[in-house]
């Protein structure tokens, strides 16, 4: 009954693969487009790090509540895509010591289970944190597979009759006076252009999804805010580490396989699709990461790259990346700019990926009037490798 | 902090990038295209194909995710030599022109993407687990509430060795390198009984189908050494059949 509606998805990053699952258990007919290969943009390229939402639990309590909660709901639906060795914040000076308090409230008032370690607890947990480390606090962060979590997501939505294209490119959006109708595609593969119709689009695209909605003349509140990650060879901690402070630039290192990642900063770009990147951010991470663990320093470097967080905010010149809350919001363009048929969600976290999709695809039930509840807190993710079967 | 336009590093060293076209129907047969950039110290071949596509062919199609070795998404030929492309720096080549192609043995399905359907069709069965014990700092606790430290595979199912292995580009039956390794780890790690997964691998599809060309161990980005590990399986074939073990 419900597979008589038809919805389209542009992008395939983690938030599409986690929508087209859910859609697909309510019942819907997908179809979802990617430009590239799946999970190309932001989602397969960020810092891996499943969050306790320790690092907002002060400053953004509402995106610290999300990931607590998806965090726990993520290990239950796809377990072995997690290293689950949890994670420490860790103060190394006076000015991090003063915080405490300040964090420990903050992961009270969200639900956040902490620990409190003094420093030679914590330096027998990990023996290459800074001898300096004057106390550790005990948090449920996790190292996740940035690939093959969203993969889990498509396979099973494959699996359950969702048609997945990538390598198809969204260039005009098919209207009707004011309501979209569809998209106008072209293929990488053959290289042909063609329509699919649509009852309803969803502009899932993250950090490029105002490039996106201009097609439609409608505006979405999105600041692609590159950070730079660096990957050093060499498991130097089996926990996640954080600093205990403020966030600020390099100040997590998340271990995974047989590598390191110390992360990332943070700036405006004006153009997803170039990121640049800064050699002075590539030094910085080398030296920050090295406050945490001084070994880091001299570690040999695997890869530098920069990734695009899709943060939700309008231009200011007085705002800045570090002050853009982490959470999402799924926008219905009617209600904003008269435009029917179409659905943009941005903002968010890998971490939080399937409440996305939850709150979206209750946007898109809603619009369509069919009535259908989310089953994706319960199903449990297949294997990623039958995406491929 | 308002918009910062925020480039690359300097020098910057122009080279040529020839890349294998592909598209059924449409560029068919293949052909080479030659593209521009200005390479920088930091730029891998992914970096470039990237601005390749950003800015002089947004056709262009390559598979790619997390840019640090990790997935196994971007691999392919650079100058003759099966690579993750995330990690293969462009001046580090030494050419000028630098050949970019797919990888081998999997069927192409265009420009640079090949289907990893045929990599799993010979990997799965082996039995999939991720996640194994952390071998690293072995001297350190485990915090309250973790057993053991874990970490993932190092294997990254990115298919190089399979596009590397003279035997796998011609017998589409033969399990391949990551597959048998995959068995070997199902052994160690105890997943699944010794007696089936020998049974599975003494076959001319399995570890007798190897000629010990040894590519595989040659090419992994990872460690993995493959080859290596199905000559241990071998021998652990023939002890199994010893009748001094019965």
């Amino acid at each position: 009954m419900n597979s008589n509606y038809h919805v389209v998805i542009i992008g395939g990053g983690s938030t599409g693969a986690a929508i087209v699952h859910d859609l697909v258990l309510r019942g819907l007919k997908v179809t979802l487009v990617e430009r590239g290969e799946l999970t190309s943009g932001t989602a397969g390229r960020h810092h891996g790090l499943l969050h306790s939402g320790g690092r907002y639990a002060v400053k953004d309590q509402e995106s610290a509540k999300e990931c607590i909660e998806e965090n726990l709901i993520l290990r239950k639906i796809a377990p072995g895509s997690f290293e689950e060795n949890d994670g420490l914040f860790v103060a190394i000076t006076d000015e991090d010591v003063a915080y405490k308090d300040t964090f420990l409230q903050g992961c009270a008032e969200c639900g956040i289970p902490t620990r409190e370690l003094t420093a030679k607890e914590a330096l027998l947990l990990e023996p290459n944190l800074n001898p300096k480390t004057k106390l550790a606090i005990q948090v449920p962060d996790a190292t996740m597979d940035c690939w093959r979590l969203p993969m889990r997501f498509f396979a099973t939505a494959k699996q359950n009759g969702a048609d997945i294209r990538p390598y198809t490119e969204v260039i005009g959006l098919l209207k009707q006076n004011s309501t979209v109708t569809g998209v106008h595609v072209r293929s990488h593969v053959t290289g042909k252009e063609y329509d699919i119709k649509a009852d309803l689009v969803v502009n899932a695209t993250g950090a490029w999804a105002e490039k996106l909605s201009e097609m439609a003349d409608a505006r979405v509140p999105v600041r692609p805010t590159p950070g730079v990650l660096v990957a050093v060879y060499g498991r130097w901690n089996n926990m996640v580490l954080n600093r205990l402070n403020r966030p600020s630039d390099g100040d997590i290192i998340v271990p995974q396989r047989e590598l390191s990642v110390i992360g990332t900063s943070s700036w405006f770009a004006p153009d997803p699709d170039r990121l640049g990147l800064p050699m002075e951010h590539v030094e910085r991470m080398y030296e920050r990461g090295s406050q945490l663990v001084p070994g880091v320093k001299y570690a040999r470097m695997r890869a530098a790259w920069s990734a695009a967080r899709p943060l939700l905010g309008e231009a200011s010149p007085t705002v800045g990346g570090r002050d853009l809350p982490r959470t999402f919001k799924c926008f219905d363009h009617k209600e904003r700019d008269g435009i029917e048929g179409l659905v943009t969600i941005t903002g968010g976290k890998g971490t939080t990926m399937r409440a996305m999709a939850e709150t979206t695809s209750d946007v898109v039930c809603d619009k369509l009037g069919v009535d259908a509840v989310c089953r994706t807190r319960e199903v449990v993710l297949l294997p990623y490798w039958a995406y491929y079967q | 902090m308002s918009d910062e336009v925020i480039g690359r590093p300097d020098p910057k060293t122009p080279v040529s990038v020839k890349i294998l076209r592909y598209k059924p129907g449409a560029i068919d047969p293949p052909r080479y295209d030659t593209f521009q950039v200005d390479a920088d110290p930091l730029m891998t071949v992914l970096d470039a194909l990237e601005e390749i596509r950003a800015t002089q062919d947004s056709t262009l199609a390559y598979r790619h995710s997390c840019h640090h070795a990790s997935c196994g998404t971007c691999a392919m030929k650079v100058n003759g030599k099966e690579v993750l492309s995330c990690v293969t720096n462009v001046l580090e080549q030494g050419t000028d022109v630098i050949v970019v192609e797919p990888l081998g043995t999997m069927p192409l399905v265009t420009d640079l993407v090949v289907d990893m359907g045929d990599f799993a069709r010979r990997y799965e069965p082996a039995g999939l687990s991720f996640i194994r014990e952390s071998e690293y700092l072995t001297e350190a606790q485990t915090p309250e509430g973790v057993d053991h430290h874990t970490r993932f595979e190092s294997c990254i199912e990115c298919g190089i060795c399979l596009s590397a292995c003279p035997v796998a580009n011609t017998n589409a039956s033969f399990i391949g390198p990551a597959g048998l390794a995959a068995y070997y780890r199902a052994m160690v790690k105890g997943d699944g009984e010794a007696t089936d997964i020998l049974a599975a691998v003494d076959t001319d599809c399995g570890v007798w189908g190897c000629h010990g060309a040894m590519e595989c161990t040659e090419a992994c980005p990872s460690q993995v050494e493959p080859g290596d590990l199905i000559m241990y399986l071998r021998r652990e074939v023939v002890k199994s059949k010893l009748p001094w073990n019965h």
